[in-house]
């Protein structure tokens, strides 16, 4: 008699890297809502903008980041690496790898905290991150993909569960995405220029701000949905063949989507409508993975009655639903020329940040920490308490900001019987939604209370209960020929006899080669004005708009005028693309918190915009814009000038050897030109201070069309 | 716009890609058993070791005996 015997393998998971992601996730939770309760406040009360590393132009983009890369990042790797070892039947491939990955996130985030109060910024959204930075990322990124696909390789369970294959389009896509929207000329360690400009670089942008929310907030909480969501209510999910079926369709269909952000903009019409039928198509994938979720729990809904955690997904998973149906809704053009620009789109962020992100990672952490620690939680009623508190915040976030944004869209388009707009004055607008801003700030203020709870309960959860690091686990090994053969071939050959994950991997390569060889040249042959007045900026304009991307003004204020009627009666001419082939980066904006800026050279005199920086409220009684202080002490740095200068006409703009030679020069007649306008009008400034740059840009903003006429 | 045709090249061959992979699932039987892999994930809890069950697989008569 034959016996054949599967030697089960002894191995173990690692718990500990899970560990350190998830008490990463507790803390920069906490403080990117931190932040964001700050901003929100100083959208109704200006006098909390504290000196200019708190001024709202340069945090807004610090809570941006933290709770995307800080707070849904690092729960995205404790959930995927909890997952993968578990689904794979392995331990995660590399302890030095995990580490790294670790620590080099956190670096990331650390620099990403101080770099941003300070000013240095890319200005592109949830791109801020300075080149050096990048760099990391990259290296970072690369770790993680190493690690997971390395775990793959060596893994147990032939099958790869349907979360795998959300975590490996997440990984691909990310990767691609930050490389194609990181092409940057340094010019200093902390300051460089887009290769693109203008309306490309807003193609760009959009592009990978759209598929940021894409590969980095969606696709990796569906596949952390699909492992954790049937663990926690033990059955398995509605239908696998669904789950397959909606992934390959979602990650198809997303990448198309992001032009929906530039509606109306000076993207040629044909890319507009490609984005927004796509963006319509999405509902479909999108809903079939929300139905999947909430049809896992059929016939468990008692269990949803007693379990907190269910509830937590519950509302997560309605809140997807939410956000995905209202997504194509809002990429509908006339939607949109009401939504666009106001908090409408914020009250969307938010549906989807606070409910799908926000409340499945606390699902997550209820779940995980308690079986990881060998205990159960502190306080049920805690979590319960949680549980309310955060939905209830996420309830006074969203109503009023519906409300404010549909408010705000209304009265911008608000024409008199007499055929002249009804609110002429932008902060008319502004006014009318302070009590609404108080509103959301409250709503914040709730759900950040709510984290604060969480993190008490987890801390006392870990302090009671004893880690399991490593986690001592018996799998057969895949018993397959070719897989016991692999192990002892070099990673190469492993590749080689798959032809399809050759081709997959040759297209990376190939991707990335032609990126590197044609980006730039591309570009640089791009920049052909066909606007003939329109002229690259004076080194003055150029400092002043450096000063303008460093305070965040963008954050406020877009430089983009709609096509329509309200917009052209209350700004002027509507933006042509011709206007923005030397914008490196463009500074569209994606919010109007106060009045578009693309027309406002020469409307006030210089006196006007020296005041109004000084105090705001001088020029403008109510307005909640902080003032800037600094600029008027500060000394503009001109050792770069030069530098910023030359680094252009290498991006295409067409300065000669004269100008950059004699940038400085040039620069510090104009400041003089202005401080003797200023002085006409009996203000005396120095004109080496940074406000006289500024002054610079902002009348030259919208100004060379107009040389035309 | 020439940026465009980066663009949309980019998002071809990152389509292309995914198409590959789809194809690769498809032949290498990833899809075959759409069942399953569902129940499967629920058990696949690690217990202490002195508690797991060892099989051995019989050739002959095709039974699971404990050991």
């Amino acid at each position: 008699m034959k016996v054949e015997t599967i030697q089960l393998e002894k191995f173990s998971y690692d718990n500990k890297i899970v560990r350190n992601f998830a008490v990463a996730t507790i803390i920069w939770g906490i403080v990117g809502m931190l932040v964001g309760v700050i901003i929100a406040t100083q959208l109704f009360e200006p006098a909390a903008n504290i000196t200019q590393y708190g001024s709202f132009g340069r945090i807004r983009p610090l809570h941006t980041n933290a709770v995307i890369f800080a707070f849904v990042g690092n729960a995205i790797f404790a959930g995927v690496y909890y997952s993968l070892q578990r689904l794979l039947k392995a331990r995660i491939f590399s302890g030095f790898l995990s580490k790294f990955h670790f620590w080099g996130w956190q670096t990331i985030i650390v620099l990403a905290a101080i770099t941003l109060p300070l000013g240095i910024t890319t200005s592109k959204e949830y791109a801020e991150l300075e080149w050096p930075i990048d760099l990391l990322i990259t290296l970072v990124w690369v770790a993680f993909g190493i690690n997971m696909f390395g775990t793959i390789v060596k893994r147990r369970e032939r099958h790869l569960y349907v979360a795998i294959w959300f975590y490996i389009a997440t990984f691909i896509t990310v990767a691609v995405l930050h490389l194609v929207n990181s092409f940057e000329l340094p010019i200093s360690f902390f300051k460089s220029y887009m290769v693109y400009a203008g309306v490309q670089d807003a193609l760009v942008q959009w592009w990978y701000g759209h598929n940021a929310v894409a590969f980095f907030l969606t696709t990796p909480y569906l596949g952390m949905m699909y492992y954790f969501l049937p663990k926690m209510a033990n059955r398995p999910v509605y239908s696998y063949r669904l789950s397959i079926l909606h992934f390959w369709a979602l990650i198809f269909i997303y990448i198309w989507a992001g032009p929906h952000h530039l509606l109306y903009s000076t993207l040629p019409d044909w890319a507009q409508s490609l984005g927004v039928v796509f963006s319509i198509m999405l509902i479909a994938p999108s809903w079939g993975g929300m139905i999947n979720g909430l049809l896992t729990l059929r016939g468990a809904w008692d269990q949803v009655r007693e379990n907190t955690i269910l509830k937590f997904m519950v509302v997560a998973l309605t809140g997807y639903g939410l956000a995905t149906f209202e997504g194509p809704m809002l990429s509908l053009k006339n939607i949109n020329a009401i939504a666009h620009f106001t908090d409408w789109v914020v009250a969307h962020v938010h549906v989807g940040a606070l409910a799908w992100n926000g409340f499945m990672t606390f699902a997550i952490l209820y779940w995980l920490i308690p079986r990881m620690f060998n205990t159960s939680i502190f306080s049920e009623k805690l979590v319960k308490i949680h549980f309310w508190i955060g939905t209830v915040g996420i309830a006074f976030y969203a109503i009023p900001m519906y409300i404010s944004g549909f408010t705000q869209g209304m009265m911008w388009k608000q024409f008199t019987p007499e055929g002249t707009l009804q609110y002429g004055n932008f902060l008319d607008t502004t006014l009318q939604l302070i009590p609404m801003h108080q509103m959301r700030a409250l709503g914040g203020t709730l759900y950040l209370i709510g984290a604060i709870i969480m993190g008490y309960n987890l801390f006392k959860t870990m302090f009671q209960g004893h880690l399991t690091e490593n986690e001592a686990v018996e799998a057969a090994p895949l018993q397959n020929l070719e897989e016991q053969e692999v192990k002892a071939l070099h990673w190469h050959s492993w590749l080689e006899r798959r032809p399809f994950q050759l081709l997959v991997a040759s297209l990376i390569a190939i991707l990335i080669g032609s990126l590197v060889e044609l980006i730039p040249t591309f570009m640089v042959k791009s920049n052909v004005p066909t606007i003939s007045s329109v002229q690259p900026y004076t080194p003055l304009e150029l400092e002043g708009r450096d000063i303008y991307i460093r305070e965040g003004c963008v954050s406020c204020h877009s430089q983009l005028v709609r096509p329509f009627r309200s917009e052209t009666e209350r700004y002027g001419e509507f933006s042509k693309s011709g206007e923005y082939v030397y914008d490196h980066p463009f500074l569209w904006g994606s919010k109007r918190t106060g009045p578009d800026l693309q027309r406002e050279g020469g409307k006030y005199p210089h006196s006007w915009h020296f005041n109004h920086m000084m105090d705001p409220s001088s020029m403008s009684p109510g307005s909640i814009m902080p003032s800037y202080p600094w600029l008027f002490e500060q000394n503009l740095n001109t050792s770069k000038t030069q530098d910023k200068i030359s680094a252009m006409k290498t991006l295409g703009v067409p300065y000669d050897a004269y100008q950059i030679k004699n940038a400085v020069k040039e620069l510090n007649t104009q400041a003089r030109e202005i401080q003797a306008k200023l002085a006409e009008e009996k203000i005396k400034i120095s004109p080496d201070k940074e406000i006289i740059a500024v002054i610079a840009y902002l009348q030259r903003l919208g100004t060379d069309i107009k040389k035309d006429q | 716009m020439e940026i465009i045709y980066i663009l949309i090249s980019i998002s071809f061959l990152l389509a292309l890609s995914f198409l590959a992979a789809f194809i690769w699932s498809v032949k290498s039987g990833q899809q075959n058993d759409l069942v399953t892999p569902a129940m499967r994930i629920l058990m696949e809890d690690s217990k202490p070791i002195s508690e797991k069950i060892n099989f051995k697989y019989e050739s002959r008569n095709d039974t699971i005996r404990k050991v």
